[in-house]
């Protein structure tokens, strides 16, 4: 058993799509959406030519944190861009004609960027109410607003990217993994040859099984690894949560491993094991919640969502490497891939085929 | 040829059928200790299918076949330990070196393995770190053999083991085969050659349509022939195209 776990993980590992498909796609699907998410939230602020940039409304407005200034377009430039939406909104701020005469601040939105411009238009009536009020020196006489905020975590985009990658790569190697080299190896005759030595079948499987298991459990290091330390990624409780993950990992990877063996029961060659392959992982891949949350589908596609196994891993991961989730508090979840796995594997039992 | 024929394998009325087609009907042979058995036969005539039932690959339908005393059905897995096998097409992971898939092999068998000696044997010695599907026809074939001698048996089994070689390769393996049987091995092996099995098998079996239609040593089987009468239609001369070819292009390893 040994033997065979050690020979299908060498010619795993040499085998390099393999390792392209569950290592470097994901960590590439990971550094760019970390990028396109990695800025958080900003509006894009145009600024006339000519803007008085001593004002004090113009410098409250620099003063926020989300507010990113374009400087140095002509008129035209900056309505179009606004028509465009690629920019929120458009401000100019006409100095003074003589003291003690209010400054103009002009203020352009478009439809393009309703939500942004509409939030940069309520901000820029509110600093120059206050600057009007401060100005006057009148004292707050109907309402004073305390707010206070609550020190959380900052939920950031690879947060909710990382475990949907991880999902995805143990679901590719699980399906597509198994399922060829079950095909390749009784189409080779490697299994008619086995038999032909003292192993028990059931060792063949298991050591197939363990060697990617393994490879798997590898490559969920090194996404979770690299993820922590280069973009940050949550792990709310340190190294247990990684072991968590881990455990997590190995129950995602036994399922859809389940999901191979069927596959390569029900495939006559290798050219039949991507369409049918691609049956079980391409609904997972868009509708489980991989690239965007569960949520965002319409109504009618939900209930899809909600049968997949890997909507189920996707959650669970998220749950227990952002809120620190125990168990329990994942139980659905693993009542799912729990019923999931019994499903599966009798599917396996019955489809499953040596030769 | 061993000296007091003990036999070590026995098939009885053997019958395989695959649905209604009839592919192995009421054979009966037996092998004796350290020789070389051929089963003869064109393709289709049941050689592979017999040859898998000795091996436990296959089921029979009927009759009883005894592998050293072994039974194929109750001992499978004793018979499994004291046989090597090696199958008409290739069997081993393509991408592994010929070190990995031994140590695989030792691993399947459960026994140690001195890499060195057993490639050596099957002179692929400095394509040790070569991966399986680097190797040429010829090579996979010694190679093949070297995986059935990894648990030291008391009988391999070749299916063709020399189908789409050149003549040098195949007078390479033929020297590979003997040298096996010198050491105490008994070989089985199957052909449809007929050159071939003259000069390597002590004794042969010709399988015909399930049926087998002739069993004795090539020589009787050539002096019963020519004692019925039988001719050649042309003189023979004393060498053939064959030898034309070796003499032209050496007895050398061609394969490397």
């Amino acid at each position: 058993m040994l033997a065979i776990t050690k020979a299908g993980l060498t010619s795993i590992l040499q085998n390099p799509s393999a390792v392209l498909f569950s290592i470097a796609f994901p960590l590439v699907f990971i550094v760019v959406f970390g990028f396109i998410g990695g800025g958080g939230f900003s509006m894009d602020i145009g600024v006339e030519q000519g803007t008085d940039e001593n004002h004090p409304v113009f410098k409250a407005i620099a003063s926020l944190p989300s507010v990113k200034f374009h400087r140095g377009k002509s008129t035209s430039e900056l309505t179009t861009d606004l028509q465009k939406g690629e920019m929120d909104a458009v401000i100019g701020i006409a100095p003074a004609a003589t003291v003690g005469t209010p400054a103009i601040v002009r203020l352009q939105t478009s439809q393009a960027s309703r939500e942004r411009g509409g939030l940069f238009s309520l901000i820029l009536n509110q600093i120059v109410d206050k600057a009007n009020l401060n100005a006057a020196q009148i004292q707050p006489s109907v309402a004073v607003l305390q707010a206070s905020e609550v020190v959380g975590r900052k939920y950031r985009t690879i947060d909710f990217v990382l475990p949907g990658q991880l999902g995805f790569s143990l679901l590719s190697l699980g399906v597509f993994g198994t399922a060829f080299v079950f095909v390749s190896l009784r189409q080779t005759l490697v299994l008619k040859r086995f038999f032909a030595t003292p192993i028990a079948r059931s060792y063949i499987l298991v050591g197939e099984a363990i060697s990617r298991m393994t490879f798997g459990l590898i490559s969920a290091v090194i996404i979770l690894t690299i993820g922590h330390f280069a973009f940050g990624f949550t792990l709310i409780n340190g190294i247990w949560t990684g072991l968590a993950m881990l455990g997590l990992s190995a129950l995602g990877l036994l399922i859809f491993m389940g999901f191979g063996f069927v596959v390569s029961g029900l495939s006559k060659d290798e050219s039949t094991v991507p369409p049918l392959a691609n049956l079980f992982t391409m609904p997972q891949f868009l509708l489980a919640g991989t690239f965007f949350p569960v949520n965002n589908f319409p109504t009618w596609l939900q209930p899809v969502s909600k049968i997949l196994p890997l909507t189920y891993l996707n959650d669970a991961m998220r749950k227990v490497a952002f809120e620190g989730a125990g168990l329990s508090d994942i139980g659905t979840d693993l009542a799912v891939l729990a019923v999931w796995s019994v499903v599966v594997y009798a599917l396996a039992v019955k489809f499953f085929r040596w030769e | 040829m061993a000296s007091q024929n003990k036999t070590v394998i026995s098939v009885r009325n053997l019958v395989k059928d695959y649905g209604e087609f009839h592919a192995v009907k009421d054979i009966s042979f037996e092998v004796y200790e350290g020789e070389i058995f051929g089963l003869l036969g064109p393709n289709g005539a049941g050689k592979t299918t017999t040859l898998e039932i000795m091996e436990t690959l296959r089921e029979k339908t009927s009759g009883e076949v005894l592998i050293a005393g072994l039974s194929v059905e109750r001992d499978q897995n004793a018979i499994k330990k004291l046989i090597g096998v090696q199958l008409q097409a290739a069997g081993y992971y393509p991408s592994l070196t010929l070190l990995q898939l031994l140590d695989l092999f030792a691993g399947l068998y459960n026994v140690s393995v001195n890499h060195h000696e057993i490639l050596a044997l099957v002179a692929l010695e400095d394509k040790a770190k070569s991966k399986f599907k680097e190797l040429s026809g010829g090579q996979k074939q010694r190679f093949s053999i070297a995986t059935t001698l990894i648990n030291k048996p008391n009988i391999i089994f070749l299916d063709e083991p020399t189908t789409g070689l050149d003549p040098q390769a195949r007078r390479n393996l033929w020297d590979l085969i003997r040298k096996v049987r010198d050491s105490g091995t008994t070989v089985v092996i199957t052909t449809h050659y007929m050159d071939e099995a003259e000069v390597l098998c002590d004794r042969v079996a010709v399988v015909e349509s399930g049926k087998i239609i002739a069993l004795d040593s090539p020589d009787a089987l050539i002096d019963n022939l020519v004692a019925n009468g039988f001719e050649r239609p042309k003189a023979v001369k004393k060498a053939n195209l064959e030898d034309v070819f070796l003499s032209l292009t050496g007895h050398e390893w061609r394969d490397e």
